[in-house]
């Protein structure tokens, strides 16, 4: 079976070469989603009969939570194929995925806190989905904090490859535990989403949104390892070529 | 079906954050070897001594005990080496006596222990705590860890550093008489050392 | 494979008990802290019997897991300093048998004495008879599965210098499934519910850690220890 194709993907130069020529595409894709989806969701979308306006928060809290939670498992990903097949390309992404997808998770709980206020009147409700986000944003700040731990860059690799692993196993079990002990001491759940019982009209834009933070997620993430990229291979001749037009060797510090 | 060789690598390599600490070693062992890797501070000597007893996994290259690849025979090549590093494993609450416990063939009688302790002269100290025993009497035990120990190569970092001058005589009789016995032995040192029959295996 | 050489889980297990007893006034720290520490809520929320019904059961879970927290930091650093981490990479035996010994070590040391004198606490934080058996019953098996998950954590955190404060970041997460169905076993007993499906929770957790944790633990080891 040929495996070129596989291997060529490791080239941090061949993946930096390629991805050059999607950057726009992810750029404007990102831009003309978002910017649809918060003006039909913010503006055009009915009002909802129990919440009034303050449901519109959705419309950046939901897509913010998919995406923290699909970029943990693609973190995990990252670092599985990094320690199976020794990648240092995968490394990489899984390095740059974390801050993203923490900030996210922020976001999400912030929204979250900001749509409870008005609606349940409290920031802040220790439910399953609440309290897993919260541990969410533990599980990415330990990742990062470990992978910058270690003086080796490689064992840091390691290290946070195989805790991001581990805490894949365990973010469906701290849901289910959480879940069960709220609902133990809660019995009347409050739903936090309607979605599927969501009129089409007000879940229209918000597939728009999630699609729009899809491509802002790929988008971030696509830049943030190419930056990664020239920082790690900045002693090769082809990224002094790249760099060296814009910089003089004093500015860069390059010798 | 015997071979000619007790190891041989093949193009070893060991890279640590883009740099070759170990590049395309290619050594070979046999029986009654006395071999000596030499090197200044920071060639990869020690790097390649755990290479060698697989505390760490090269980069790329291969290893081969008695034309087997090591990764099909681990269990019977980690029963027939011994490594003794800067950091010779000496848990400091226990006695001397102890530690060997631990760190020797299973089976050993009490008074193998004790005699090795006492070749090492370290008769008094047998039942002392570790802590209690000066640097060079602590590297001690570790030769007494040799002369207990029933395995075929052994691998030392360093061994002549911090050891007084009685140690070093009694390393050099311990390294020839193992050697002479049909053992093998591989040492790092960035020293020159004058003892019969060594090989030099030079790194950068 | 729990063959019977130097290498092996009973020699690594009998080694740390004894290391262990060698210094048994650092080995009662964890118990120390957890008596200590629980007797700072009375002092701290409230003396009244009634105030403290209600969360002792989950107070008493809360200190011992910090009191094994604390005492996971040293598991594997003392080996790392004096090369003993080296020869358990070197042996012939599976790393996972060390790593195994060493932690049922931990528990026997850690887990256990606070599981023994949890009850006593119990009673000192008003807690109702009829939860004394399944926060005993809870603690036994909770305790184990936080020394093993602990022991990834100190792996993890072994070559760093200040990896203590890492070591707790990285555990807690992982530690929130145990603290949950362990204070709902003695929830539940206050309420005279019985407590046999939170208790099957905290067995399956175990088995899955008993299994996963000496696998991860020796991978961590194996891959960021030695020469970095």
């Amino acid at each position: 079976m040929d495996w070129n194709w596989f291997h060529r993907m490791g080239s941090p130069r061949w993946f930096y070469l390629v991805t050059s020529r999607w950057m726009p595409w992810f750029g404007a894709a990102t831009l003309i989603l978002l910017v649809t989806g918060l003006v039909w969701g913010m503006g055009f979308a009915p009002e909802d009969a129990r919440q009034g306006n303050s449901f519109r928060i959705i419309y950046l809290h939901v897509p913010a939570a998919f995406l923290a939670l699909a970029g943990y498992f693609l973190m995990a990903s990252a670092g599985a194929i990094g320690l199976i097949w020794k990648m240092k390309l995968s490394y990489m992404v899984m390095k740059c995925a974390a801050p993203i997808g923490a900030a996210l998770t922020f976001v999400a709980l912030f929204t979250g806190a900001v749509w409870g206020k008005p609606t349940w009147g409290s920031y802040w409700v220790w439910d399953a989905r609440v309290t897993s986000m919260l541990i969410l944003f533990f599980l990415y700040v330990g990742v990062m904090a470990v992978g910058n731990a270690f003086h080796s860059q490689e064992a840091g690799n390691k290290a946070s490859a195989v805790l991001a692993l581990v805490g894949t196993v365990n973010i469906p079990i701290i849901y289910k535990s959480v879940d069960w002990w709220f609902t133990l001491h809660q019995p009347s759940t409050i739903k936090l989403t309607s979605a599927p019982t969501m009129h089409p009209d007000m879940f229209q834009p918000l597939l728009v949104m999630i699609l729009g933070f899809y491509c802002f997620y790929a988008l971030a993430l696509l830049l943030s390892v190419r930056v990664e990229i020239l920082k790690r291979e900045r002693k090769t001749a082809w990224v002094r070529e790249i760099v060296g037009e814009h910089l003089t060797l004093k500015d860069s510090g390059l010798r | 079906m015997g071979s000619a060789y007790l190891i041989r690598t093949e193009n070893l390599c060991f890279e640590r954050d883009g740099i070759k600490v170990i590049d395309r070693v290619n050594l070979e062992l046999n029986s009654g070897d006395l071999l000596q890797v030499e090197g200044c501070n920071g060639s990869g000597k020690t790097t390649l001594l755990r290479l060698l007893t697989t505390a760490v996994k090269p980069t790329s290259g291969r290893i081969f005990y008695q034309g087997k690849k090591l990764s099909d025979c681990r269990y019977e090549y980690c029963s027939n080496i011994i490594f003794i590093g800067h950091q010779i494993a000496l848990k400091e609450r226990l006695t001397p006596v102890e530690n060997l416990n631990w760190l020797s063939p299973i089976g050993l009688s009490q008074d193998s222990i004790n005699r090795a302790l006492d070749l090492v002269g370290l008769r008094d100290f047998e039942t002392a705590p570790s802590w209690s025993l000066s640097a060079g009497q602590k590297r001690r035990v570790a030769l007494a860890r040799l002369i207990v120990s029933n395995a075929k190569i052994w691998f030392l970092d360093e061994p002549f550093t911090a050891i007084d001058t009685q140690g070093i005589g009694l390393m050099r009789q311990l390294i020839d008489d193992h050697v002479s016995k049909g053992g093998a032995v591989v040492f790092s040192t960035h020293q020159s050392v004058d003892m019969k029959n060594i090989r030099r295996y030079s790194l950068k | 494979m729990l063959t019977n050489t130097n290498s092996g889980f009973f020699a690594y297990l009998r080694r740390d008990l004894l290391l262990a007893y060698r210094r048994k006034g650092e080995a009662a720290g964890p118990v120390i802290f957890f008596i200590m520490a629980t007797t700072l809520i009375p002092l701290g929320v409230s003396p009244e019997a009634k105030s403290l019904e209600g969360i002792s059961a989950g107070i008493i879970w809360v200190m011992a897991l910090l009191a094994t927290l604390l005492s996971t930091d040293s598991l594997f650093a003392s080996d790392f300093k004096d090369g003993s981490l080296e020869q358990m990479l070197i042996a012939p035996d599976l790393l996972v048998m060390p790593v195994l010994g060493k932690v049922v070590a931990h528990w026997l040391t850690t887990g256990l004495p606070l599981t023994i004198v949890s009850p006593v606490l119990g009673i000192m934080l008003s807690l109702p008879s009829s939860a004394l058996s399944p926060l005993v019953a809870g603690l036994a098996v909770g305790t184990a599965s936080l020394s093993l998950i602990g022991a990834l954590g100190a792996a993890l955190t072994v070559s760093l210098q200040k990896g203590g404060l890492l070591l707790t970041l990285i555990v807690i997460p992982l530690y929130i499934p145990v603290i949950i169905f362990g204070s709902a076993m003695a929830q539940f007993g206050i309420d005279g519910l019985s407590w046999g499906s939170p208790l099957a929770v905290l067995g399956t957790l175990l088995a899955m850690a008993v299994v996963l944790c000496p696998l991860a633990i020796a991978a961590i080891l194996r891959l960021t220890t030695i020469n970095q």
